[in-house]
């Protein structure tokens, strides 16, 4: 079943509001989350993200709203519906036993028998790739592993819904990219519904089916990742998102580190080694997009030439930023000089260039945008 | 030097040789301070959690009585059990004044605050986010605290050597509502003041050094049990 098409809300907040200490610190009239998406919540430290995932988890109780799970309101004092979900924190919170009895401690608190708790445990710390540690004191882990060890026990209940408060945070960046690679493998594999909350930019292009960017206790928008990305909904998105042209597509061809794109609209080009029918995500930034009156060139260096059309001027300070239609959304900064120079004004049709350089590549195990 | 040499002669004699008397006053002394620290663990680890995990109106006088329970001096205790098991006080009609019931009541109340501050220090020490994620992973409130507890288990164990190392070695209280009774609530504690304001140093110093065999034994133990328990 295609979820685009069938969307099945899993989880709702309703008029949620959480106080503390009289002063509101969430607001959130709204919002669902889809079965089987991956919702990432980012903005800010103290936007409200943990805050927001604590009361979706049914671990803090709101002020005031209904959160509903499967079409009934859940109960926040007892464990029922806290058995069908699982949160993992920025710190791995272990307890101080093995390896084994970490990943074990949900599924002892279920009850559930030695033997099947055995075979469980040993297939998750194996997809986790920390089979060889089972035994091992979770005093004596690295960063890396312990974090591995806090999701093992996450996933090892099988749950329904995943919250994730800042997972990679604390970990260094190589250990941080493998990490983020398994975590996204593993819950496409498993189908599992996923919250997570980041800062990291990175982090939400590479996860999220949508993004909820997060300002004051409020979500300030929520869409799909490219939507957001290319057109934030006000100032305090644009700055935090860092305006990029966020285009989703498929790889078409490949030659010597250098490959095509095919996007809505278009076909870019791109450095990066990968594999002809692989997902990407093209990434690029606002002031690596150049804006001409003249018709495109041929035989230039730069390779991604697009006609279009001005659709929005929005003065930003020192810059204006420019959007553009061209068969795609393309975001462009330019000086006030340049503004003036090229007399620039919306609706005029111009042409934008970047280099192939100048695309970052993110690439996506599956996409659903 | 005579004095000393001969009373350490004779201590070894007493011990070695079983004495009776230094036997039975010697399980007492276990008997009593043992009991004590075991009821004071219940209402310590129960009290210390409890308030460690809650927040309520006057939360920090509670918390400050508690710590300042951890010093209580024997003799205080020891005078107000006494007023309290008074015949005409209230607990007067328990008739327990002068036993080794009241001992324990006595050593309970010494021991217990300290139980409860260590296991309130121990349990409010763990990373603030640990209890949200025992509950995250299912856990009913019962299964929580029990899991915080055992999380706390090393320095619940310190808990244990310090309520009973507090009890045993203490004298005033024991004297005052026991009685130092011979063959009944005679302990080694009050037996040592006792035969060192009688001149009789032996006896003194053997009861002075089975005491202190004892705690040693107790503590190392419970050494022996956190140092096992603690990663390598």
């Amino acid at each position: 079943m295609n979820p685009e098409s069938h969307p099945q809300i899993i989880l709702q907040a309703e008029d949620l509001h959480v106080r503390r200490g009289g002063v509101p610190v969430l607001a959130i009239p709204a919002l669902s989350v889809v079965q089987g998406q991956i919702l990432v919540l980012i903005g800010p430290n103290g936007a409200g993200k943990s805050t927001l995932l604590l009361a979706l988890a049914g671990l803090l109780k709101p002020s005031r709203g209904n959160i509903i799970f499967r079409g009934k309101e859940i109960d926040a004092g007892g464990s029922g519906y806290r058995r069908r979900i699982a949160m993992a924190f920025q710190e791995p919170l272990l307890f101080d036993a093995t390896v084994f009895d970490n990943v074990a401690a949900g599924l002892k608190i279920r009850g559930m028998g030695r033997a099947e708790i055995g075979r469980t445990v040993s297939a998750y710390l194996e997809r986790f790739g920390i089979g060889h540690l089972a035994q091992r004191s979770a005093r004596k882990l690295s960063g890396g592993e312990a974090q591995r060890t806090s999701l093992a026990r996450a996933f090892v209940t099988k749950p329904e819904i995943i919250f994730l408060d800042e997972p990679f945070s604390s970990l260094d960046a190589p250990t941080r990219e493998e990490l983020i690679g398994d975590l996204e493998r593993i819950l496409r594999e498993t189908h599992t519904t996923a919250i997570v909350a980041t800062h990291d930019q990175a982090e939400a292009l590479r996860l999220a089916d949508r993004v909820a960017v997060m300002n004051e206790g409020k979500i300030a928008q929520i869409g799909p990742v490219a939507e957001v990305m290319n057109r934030p909904a006000d100032g305090f998105v644009a700055s935090f998102v860092g305006v990029e042209t966020v285009l989703p597509g498929r790889v078409i061809r490949t030659s010597d580190g250098v490959f095509i794109a095919a996007v809505e609209g278009g076909e870019i080009e791109a450095v990066g080694r990968v594999r002809p029918g692989a997902a990407v995500l093209c990434c690029i930034r606002p002031e690596h997009v150049t804006i001409s009156t003249n018709s495109p060139l041929s035989g230039s260096s730069v390779r991604n030439v697009f006609p279009g059309a001005i659709r929005k001027i929005t003065p930003l300070g020192l810059f204006h930023r420019v959007r553009l239609d061209c068969g795609f959304d393309l975001v462009a900064y330019v000086t006030r000089q340049s503004l003036e120079n090229l007399a620039l004004h919306e609706g005029k049709n111009v042409t934008a260039s970047f280099k192939a350089t100048a695309v970052h590549v993110i690439p996506r195990g599956t996409l659903q945008v | 030097m005579d004095l000393i040499i001969e009373g350490i002669k004779k201590a070894f004699f007493l011990i070695f040789t079983l004495d009776r008397e230094v036997l039975g006053i010697t399980l007492l002394s276990l008997k009593v301070s043992g009991l004590a620290t075991l009821i004071s663990l219940f209402i310590g680890i129960s009290v210390g959690t409890a308030v460690a995990l809650s927040r309520f109106p006057g939360r920090q006088l509670v918390v400050s009585l508690i710590n300042t329970g951890m010093g209580l001096p024997p003799v205080v205790v020891g005078l107000f059990v006494t007023i309290f098991l008074w015949r005409n006080g209230p607990l007067g009609f328990l008739e327990i004044l002068y036993t080794p019931t009241a001992m324990i009541l006595a050593q309970t109340v010494i021991a217990a605050p300290i139980v409860t501050g260590i296991t309130l220090a121990a349990i409010q020490h763990l990373p603030a986010n640990l209890r949200l994620q025992i509950l995250a992973l299912g856990a009913t409130r019962v299964q929580m605290v029990w899991l915080l507890v055992k999380e706390a288990r090393l320095p619940l164990l310190a808990a244990v050597m310090a309520g009973f190392g507090g009890v045993i070695s203490e004298v005033g209280a024991s004297i005052m509502v026991g009685g130092n009774i011979k063959g009944y609530s005679r302990v080694l504690t009050t037996a040592t003041v006792m035969e060192t304001s009688r001149g009789n140093f032996d006896i003194a110093i053997a009861l002075g050094i089975i005491l202190m065999i004892l705690t040693f034994l107790v503590n190392a133990i419970l050494t022996q049990i956190q140092q096992r328990e603690r990663p390598r």
